[in-house]
């Protein structure tokens, strides 16, 4: 049996009761950490706190060799795979769960918090009035992919919020100087005239809610990683209030 | 001489402004037909050598590796002065190597050239590098005359008599011209050589002596007169009656044009943009108050002065300080001094107008073939050469502390000489170079070691091959390690026209994408790929069959990479390929970028076409060249046996008296130490010289072999690869 298990938010101790249960019970325990960032995780405190071994998996081991390091032993073993936030918020388990299926192995998913479903209690948004999320990532070569400027300018059409993910090392600040390059390439006006909210470490004891314009945005401080963005469509007037009391967005949003 | 030479140069400075009357002239040859030793009575002749030692001196062979060896090995410059009727003219003179190692440099100088003096050997004719050279000069409109050198052997040791002498003299001239007419059927009426016309020459120049129609008229000596002296051995009188360099500069100032009438009809010719243009126009004009245009022919690293590129100034005029834009570049880069040349010698002046040969110092970031001008214009086109680096020597420095200096070495050395290919690996230390040939890397290394007094370990001379499909496969999916990205290609050969095309006329993808296109058809592709052609490298295209795929320019540049990748590095033992046809015929994207970034792409892209290309029946090109020798007939028997022990195909072989020329064709590996068998086989009497003749399949019975030489000198496992190496 494989078990998929999200490690929720930001530390060792997010994990679910069920979760946590699971690896107890298991024959091997599996981490990766590349799709999703570890935040306030620290694999020597989580061996200590669940009181098992883990195992870390690089990329290549799940992408290229997923047979022989996991599926193989998950046909007659319990094994279980840990990831940071929801267990199946990577595509890419997705598609190992698939071919776990097509090897006729049993697969259990223990879900758990995501920063997916805690953007909109952090920053006081309403879940149902997100539209799609996309990623900001690196530039390769000087090209800038332009999916997530034309995703927030789609969303905000339909007066949708977005969730922007960064890349896994990524800041807030040179994610928006990215989007700012798309916009001024484009000569549009979509970033300029939103307003931003960045969310550093949510999960934390110390997580940093701030909603501003980019001028300020770009130039605050957030601290440690992991980062992500929202740029809030239209705004229900509980929406606002709670922007500027949770998120001390400017009183004439 | 020094007196002499400060002469001289004030002379020239006097002189670059009176464009009328200019020459810039280089000196084409076959091998040891004796270009060198006429540029030296020419230099002797206009007061920069003495006349005693013209002949011997070899003044423009001043590397001392190329008086060692005696052939020229770099083109050199030199301007001189000389008195023709009463009147001073400047000779700007570009002495080209004649050994085909050297190729490249020949055709960088014809660009700079309007007028090319042509020398033969008398005794051995036309010969095939003749030619080469020949059709060179026609490409680029330069306006040849005729030298028949060496006349004195043909009566000494030929013993012809004086009748035979002119017979033979008169089929030497036939022959070029029938190659003219071949080459450049345009210009054929106006430029075919004629002894009555006065453009050719006849001499020694080893004897310092020729004669011309003009000669003759001037001082009465005819061809009967010549044939008694040199039966006498009377050349010393004949030297003194009628100096080479009085017949040669006398035809060169009288039949080869200057710059205002050659910039005319040679800037259509050498140069792609809009004849209309202001730049355009100034250059045909050769109009020195419009803008710069200048062409860098050749770099120098100078220990004081740094790079100094030199070329030809079409339009304008250059001076200290003025900026120059640098093709390719989008830079600018200030000149911080001009010169000329003397000899090996840079002297400064204040200013050059255009229609000279110049030298400019703080050119940093041009390169030979480089377009430098005061406003952005279309470059000249990229110079045409047809031969490839294919023999690799690998170096290391031979103690440690020299590592970062070797690496300063080898990037100078491939900026100076751009038949150079360097790859510097600086994890191992141990470096490739690849050159011409044999020679060509004997003189590399020779330099890194005696000019830049590094020691170094090089390796024996090996020959590089190319991977190449022979069927058509396809589509092949190739996919990324994430699962969410397909890619899918279908593989078949380029063809070899279109391969030949591409190299000769250096096709890249630029800006302008219907010129590319329209290369491309004329080439021999169809239309419906030539226009979707998005990378072109060493001699492999990728074309972009899909239609409106999201995101996938996005992700362009990064199938771009996965398939240059895979072009430099096949899938058989990691040499480059060639001749392949990759076509992307369709795409599965994630949206999210994140999904797609260089490490899903890049292996996805590479592992679909390396799987393609095993599967379009994978094989090996190796490089020929084409091998000239001439011998006495006894020996013929020793020279084909050892011409067949190289896999040798003899192609033609020619008697003429108790001489035998032959061509064959022969794999670069097996021409490896040739020079020295050679030698012994025939007790040094064989008269040898290759031409890059471009690669051929491999023997089957030999593919296997090879694939494996070269995979354990790189250090790969010992076996065939598979398909499933790269595709599951």
């Amino acid at each position: 049996m494989l078990t998929f298990v999200g490690l929720g938010l930001y530390d060792e101790k997010d994990i679910t009761l069920k979760g946590l249960e699971a690896i107890r019970t298991a024959d091997v325990v599996y981490a990766e950490f590349y799709t999703s960032p570890l935040g306030g995780k620290r694999v020597e405190k989580m061996e200590e706190v669940y009181g098992r071994k883990i195992f870390i998996l690089q990329r290549s081991d799940i992408e290229e060799h997923a047979e022989k390091v996991i599926l193989e032993h998950a046909k007659n073993q319990n094994v279980v795979l840990l990831c940071g936030g929801d267990a199946m918020i990577a595509t890419t388990h997705v598609d190992l769960r698939l071919r776990a299926i097509d090897m006729g192995i049993e697969t259990r998913i223990i879900h758990a918090p995501s920063i997916s479903s805690a953007v909109a209690g952090v920053c006081g948004l309403q879940n149902y009035k997100f539209g799609k999320s996309a990623t900001v990532s690196p530039p390769y070569k000087e090209v800038i992919s332009e999916v997530p400027y034309e995703t927030i300018r789609a969303n905000k059409e339909r007066g949708l919020h977005t969730l922007l993910y960064l890349d896994i090392s990524m800041r807030i600040h040179e994610a928006l100087v990215l989007l700012e390059a798309v916009e001024e390439k484009k000569g549009e006006e979509v970033l300029k005239k939103s307003l931003i909210v960045g969310i550093a470490r949510a999960g934390s004891d110390k997580p940093i809610v701030k909603a501003d314009y980019l001028p300020v945005l770009k130039n605050y401080e957030f601290g440690e990683l992991p980062h992500v963005l929202v740029l809030p469509g239209e705004l229900h007037f509980l929406e606002r209030e709670a922007l500027i009391k949770i998120a001390q967005a400017p009183e004439d949003i | 001489m020094a007196t002499r030479g400060k002469k001289a140069v004030e002379k020239v400075k006097l002189l670059m402004d009176k464009t009328e009357r200019i020459r810039n002239i280089g000196i084409i040859a076959h091998i040891d037909h004796g270009k060198t030793t006429l540029t030296d009575n020419l230099l002797a002749g206009a007061g920069i050598i003495s006349k005693e030692l013209a002949g011997e001196q070899l003044f423009t062979d001043f590397y001392y590796l190329e008086q060692e060896r005696g052939i020229t090995i770099f083109a050199a410059n030199a301007s001189m002065v000389y008195d023709y009727k009463g009147q001073d003219y400047l000779i700007n003179l570009i002495d080209t190597p004649g050994h085909v190692d050297f190729g490249g440099d020949v055709t960088r100088a014809l660009r700079a050239v309007d007028g090319a003096v042509v020398v033969v050997d008398a005794v051995e004719g036309a010969m095939p590098q003749t030619e080469t050279v020949l059709r060179q000069a026609m490409k680029e409109y330069v306006k040849p005359v005729l030298v028949i050198n060496k006349v004195d052997r043909m009566i000494n040791e030929l013993k012809v008599d004086a009748q035979a002498m002119q017979i033979r003299l008169g089929k030497i001239i036939d022959k070029v011209n029938e190659l003219i007419r071949g080459m450049k059927k345009d210009k054929y009426e106006e430029w075919k050589f004629d002894a009555a016309k006065g453009n050719v020459a006849f001499g020694s120049a080893l004897y310092n002596w020729a004669v011309s129609i003009q000669t003759m008229k001037k001082t009465g000596i005819g061809f009967k007169d010549v044939y008694e002296y040199c039966n006498q051995e009377n050349m010393k009188e004949l030297a003194v009656k009628c100096p080479a360099y009085e017949a040669v500069l006398d035809m060169v100032i009288e039949h080869l044009p200057n710059p205002l009438e050659a910039q005319k009809y040679r800037v259509p010719v050498i140069w792609r943009g809009d004849d209309e243009s202001e730049i355009g126009k100034s250059m045909a004009r050769c109009n020195r108050d419009g803008d710069v245009a200048f062409m860098v022919t050749s770099i120098d690293v100078d220990p004081h002065a740094g790079e100094v590129a030199t070329g030809r100034l079409f339009s304008g005029s250059v001076e200290k300080g003025k900026e120059l834009f640098v093709s390719g570049t989008y830079k600018k880069d200030r000149v911080q001094q001009v010169g000329i040349f003397i000899g090996e010698e840079r002297v400064e002046v204040d200013k050059i107008p255009s229609g000279n040969i110049a030298a400019l110092v703080g050119m940093k970031d041009a390169i030979v073939g480089s377009t430098l001008s005061t406003v952005e214009m279309v470059p000249f086109e990229s110079i045409k050469h047809y031969s490839e680096p294919v023999v690799t020597v690998a170096v290391e420095a031979k103690s440690t502390k020299d590592l970062p200096h070797l690496i300063d070495v080898l990037r100078k050395l491939a900026k100076e000489d751009p038949m150079i290919r360097v790859e510097i690996n600086e994890e191992t230390g141990e470096h490739l170079v690849s050159g011409m040939g044999e020679l060509h890397l004997e003189i590399i290394t020779y330099r890194i070691e005696h000019d830049e007094g590094v020691p170094i370990i090089a390796s024996p001379p090996i020959v590089v091959y190319r991977e190449t499909v022979e069927e058509k496969v396809g589509p092949v999916e190739g996919k990324s390690p994430n699962r969410h990205n397909k890619f899918y290609f279908e593989l078949e050969p380029l063809g070899a026209e279109v391969v030949e095309k591409i190299k000769t006329e250096g096709i890249t993808v630029g800006k302008d994408k219907v010129l590319l296109r329209d290369k491309l058809i004329e080439a021999g592709m169809r239309k419906e790929e030539a226009k979707n052609v998005v990378n072109i490298i060493e001699g492999n295209v990728l074309v972009d069959m899909t239609k409106g795929i999201q995101y996938l320019r996005e992700t362009m540049e990064l199938i771009q990479e996965g398939f240059e990748d895979v072009m430099l590095k096949g899938p058989l033992a990691r040499e480059k390929c060639r001749g392949v046809k990759v076509k992307l015929v369709d795409v599965k994207l994630h949206e999210d970028s994140i999904h797609r970034g260089p490490a899903q792409v890049i292996p996805a892209v590479r592992n679909g076409i390396l799987a393609a290309i095993l599967l379009a029946k994978a094989t090996f090109l190796e490089p020929v060249q084409d091998v000239f020798i001439s011998i006495p007939q006894n020996l013929l028997g020793n020279v084909t046996r050892e011409l067949q022990g190289r896999r040798g195909q003899i192609l033609d072989i020619k008697t003429e008296g108790d001489m035998v020329s032959l061509k064959a064709e022969t794999p670069v590996a097996e021409m490896l130490g040739f020079a020295g068998d050679i030698r012994s086989a025939t007790e040094g009497r064989a008269l040898w010289s290759t031409e890059f003749a471009g690669f051929k399949p491999i023997p089957q019975t030999l593919f296997g072999e090879k694939v494996m030489e070269v995979r354990k000198r790189k250090g790969m496992k010992l076996e065939m690869p598979n398909v499933s190496d790269f595709v599951s």
